[in-house]
């Protein structure tokens, strides 16, 4: 299908990925950036993009993000998800594969795919299972999910156990050339946990899960990646013991991508108390000292890619007993305000680091397209007003679910146009657009 | 129409949550209402025209007819829900229970269940008064105020004593609500079990940790002695009951060592043998049956307070119902 070429005018282009920072245009022609630069040529039916007073970045993508479909679709659709995501500044997602039926086939890898181009708004990658039915015990056909589409593996959701099906996702992933994805724990540490352990378990009388538990993996993860010399990628790390190691790794070149989440880096388990279900994740919230780790290897790049686990849940679901509700809180229409609010407004991190850590890495990291703005690549672009004030309301969300503990809080920039394929998928001032 | 004065607000949740001159309060309150029980007729007015539910969705006795007594013996009409045999056992949730509650016009929901937070969530939900007669491993206030009730009936003021309990701390509410209770009365708290059956950060709390119970006999004025959970040797936290009482129990010998005579209570049920011996739970030091009594005396005091009574006309109140 044709479309419109569109000119992105007068805004400051920040892309990392080629060292750009300045005040240019950009055009997008036949789904690539064509050109970036001033007085750029404006082919006829040129749509023209007033950008004067935003910030033009590489589309934002989120390897980690649970859509729930199919079998959770009262909590999030691949199409709600992937409009959620447009909204909150993101050209692409890659969806994991902890639904019901488990991603763990190619017939499977190929529906997700397919509802997400039927979508028609964030691009919706596929990662499959790790192993068969997420049981942790035999890797699944990784060669055909592959083909069909999936751009990782992982069983996200149940650790892996067994040390020695992780070497062999490692090593047989490796002709593939895709990321092991890990949710590091260890399930005989952490018991029934469901919170940090820590004083705020102890007083709420809630079962702890210990940092050990998420340490133990992640030193195993590293070890068995720098055996097998595959890529491992380290979901949501929580823990400053975990970033040491991970840091002590990449220092002696193990092949590890690791990822923070914007609650992790904003938050404590003293979110928690008064049994605030909207505060339960897996990993748990942490220690002030673990939030400042999160935080210091999110800015030298140890953390190197920023990511949401967007895990939405039904507001029944979470309006239970603290034990009894589930893991996770919904991230994408959040996450672009809160870190530019409170890491690069507070001066802490520069817009390009962030761009950097929310859309050249991850990308990198997956393989995927996107990521830059160089000519000739994919016109997937993120406009952001760096300025908007506005206020979390969970009941404007696009994303199915509300449950994030981030209600009220009042943030400093966010997006205001997402293009995928050089065609406008959502603006701020237009809701969603097909 | 004025409000009813609160003194301890709409809820009783947990300690923690209570001043120390509240809890005296509740304490004070509960001293003329002991009398109550050893009437020939033992009931007074007081809350005569109030619903009480008692909610209790975990197995309990002793609480649940300590509850029921104090209801009864204020006048309160009561009706008790069990998770057997109810809605709750066809998967009804715990906020649709509260609901249903509300919408047949109820005053005061007395709540005992398996989940840490449950009695707050409840509480948050509905304009009704609720008392926690329980939650998970959080809290269990009355337990706690009927243990300071006792201290204080033999020890007196409890500042500066020491109280030390002993078990299953990790799992056990009437251990959090023990140690709130006693450090807001000035007491000085100490807590003995072994290492797995210790919250990790307890000490942060302000308590005195002690892994062998012959140092914590050694230390305290009070022992609280709390039941060891037969599921904490299914769960592997200790290897086997007699090990359990050969290292933890508390037996005459060990008592006899002590430099002080040392006050022995329990919030039962007891598990002889275990983590308590026989001659100690009948002997001359053990207040375990007074702090049953007490039971009824500090949940009527719990009662009338939350139902907007005003501790300085209790006595008051427990006169007026001398004609029966």
């Amino acid at each position: 299908m044709s479309q419109r070429p569109m000119l992105l005018k007068g805004g400051r282009v920040v892309d990392p990925s080629q060292g750009l920072d300045d005040h240019v245009d950009v055009l997008l022609t036949e789904g690539k950036v064509s050109k970036i630069g001033i007085d750029l040529p404006r082919p006829e039916g040129t749509e023209d993009v007033d950008c004067e007073g935003t910030v033009i970045v590489p589309g934002l993508i989120d390897v980690h993000v649970h859509l729930r479909e199919p079998g959770g679709e009262h909590k999030e659709t691949i199409a709600t998800g992937a409009r959620a995501a447009a909204a909150g500044g993101f050209t692409a997602v890659c969806a994991m594969p902890n639904t019901d039926p488990v991603i763990d086939s190619p017939a499977t890898v190929g529906f997700v795919a397919a509802a997400g181009r039927e979508a028609g708004s964030a691009r919706v990658y596929p990662v499959g299972a790790l192993s068969i039915g997420q049981k942790g015990e035999r890797l699944t056909e990784i060669g055909e999910l592959v083909e069909a589409g999936a751009v990782a593996i992982t069983d996200d959701g149940r650790p892996v156990m067994d040390s020695g099906l992780m070497r062999l996702a490692l090593e047989y992933a490796q002709a593939f050339d895709i990321p092991v994805a890990d949710h590091p724990e260890d399930l005989g540490l952490s018991r029934n946990g469901v919170m940090n352990e820590g004083v705020v378990s102890a007083r709420l009388g809630l079962a702890g899960k210990p940092n050990a538990s998420e340490d133990v993996h992640i030193l195993r993860d590293l070890l068995v990646a720098e055996l097998t010399g595959g890529h491992i990628h380290i979901q949501h790390v929580s823990t400053r013991q975990g970033i040491d190691a991970i840091r002590q790794a990449k220092a002696r070149g193990v092949r590890v991508t690791a990822e923070a989440t914007p609650h992790h880096l904003l938050l404590t388990d003293d979110a928690v108390d008064g049994y605030r279900t909207d505060a339960k994740m897996n990993p748990p919230l942490r220690s002030d000292a673990d939030r400042d780790a999160v935080r210091a290897g999110f800015l030298d790049g140890t953390l190197d890619t920023l990511a949401t686990d967007h895990a939405p849940h039904h507001y029944d679901e979470k309006e239970q007993a603290f034990d009894d509700a589930p893991f996770g809180i919904v991230g994408l229409e959040t996450v672009v305000g809160l870190i530019l609010t409170h890491l690069v407004h507070t001066g802490e991190m520069e817009l390009s680091t962030f761009v950097e850590r929310a859309s050249v890495q991850p990308a990198r990291a997956f393989r995927l397209q996107g990521g830059t703005l160089v000519e000739g690549g994919v016109a997937d672009v993120t406009v952001l007003d760096l300025d908007r004030t506005w206020t979390v309301d969970p009941s404007r969300f696009l994303s199915r679910s509300r449950n994030t503990p981030f209600t009220g809080w009042e943030l400093r920039g966010g997006p205001v146009r997402t293009v995928v394929g050089g065609r406008t998928i959502w603006t701020l001032t237009g809701g969603p657009r097909s | 129409m004025s409000e009813p004065a609160r003194p301890l607000g709409k809820d009783l949740i947990g300690l923690e949550d209570l001043s120390a001159d509240q809890i005296r309060t509740i304490l004070d309150t509960a001293e003329p209402f002991k009398e109550i029980s050893e009437r020939r007729i033992k009931k007074v007015p007081v809350l005569r025209g109030q619903t009480i539910v008692n909610l209790f969705m975990e197995p309990s006795t002793r609480t649940r007819i300590s509850f029921e007594f104090a209801e009864k013996r204020l006048s309160a009409d009561t009706v008790n829900i069990s998770s057997t045999g109810s809605s709750v056992q066809k998967g009804e949730t715990l906020v649709d229970t509260a609901r249903n509650l509300e919408a047949m016009k109820i005053d005061m929901v007395v709540i005992r269940h398996w989940a840490s937070g449950a009695a707050r969530f409840l509480a948050e939900r509905i304009p009704s008064n609720v008392v926690n007669a329980g939650d998970g491993s959080h809290e269990h206030p009355t337990q706690a105020l009927l243990d300071l009730l006792t201290l204080r009936d033999h020890l007196g003021d409890l500042t500066g004593r020491r109280v030390c309990v002993v078990g299953d701390i990790l799992h056990s509410r009437v251990a959090r609500s023990n140690i709130w209770g006693l450090l807001k009365l000035g007491a000085e708290v100490g807590v003995c079990g072994p290492r797995t059956l210790l919250p990790r950060g307890i000490e942060s709390f302000g308590v005195e940790v002690f892994s062998r119970i012959e140092d914590a006999i050694e230390w305290a004025d009070a022992l609280n002695i709390l039941r060891l959970q037969l599921e904490r040797m299914q769960g592997g936290f200790v290897p086997s009951l007699r090990e359990y009482n050969r290292v933890y129990g508390v037996s005459t010998a060990r008592l006899e060592k002590a430099p002080r005579d040392v006050l022995i209570l329990h919030p039962g049920p007891m598990n002889r043998g275990v983590e308590i011996d026989s001659d100690v739970a009948d002997g001359p030091q053990s207040v375990i049956l007074k702090q049953v009594t007490n039971g009824v005396a500090v949940r009527m005091a719990v009662l009338y307070l939350l139902a907007g009574g005003a501790p300085e006309r209790a006595e008051a109140a427990k006169r007026r119902g001398m004609g029966g």
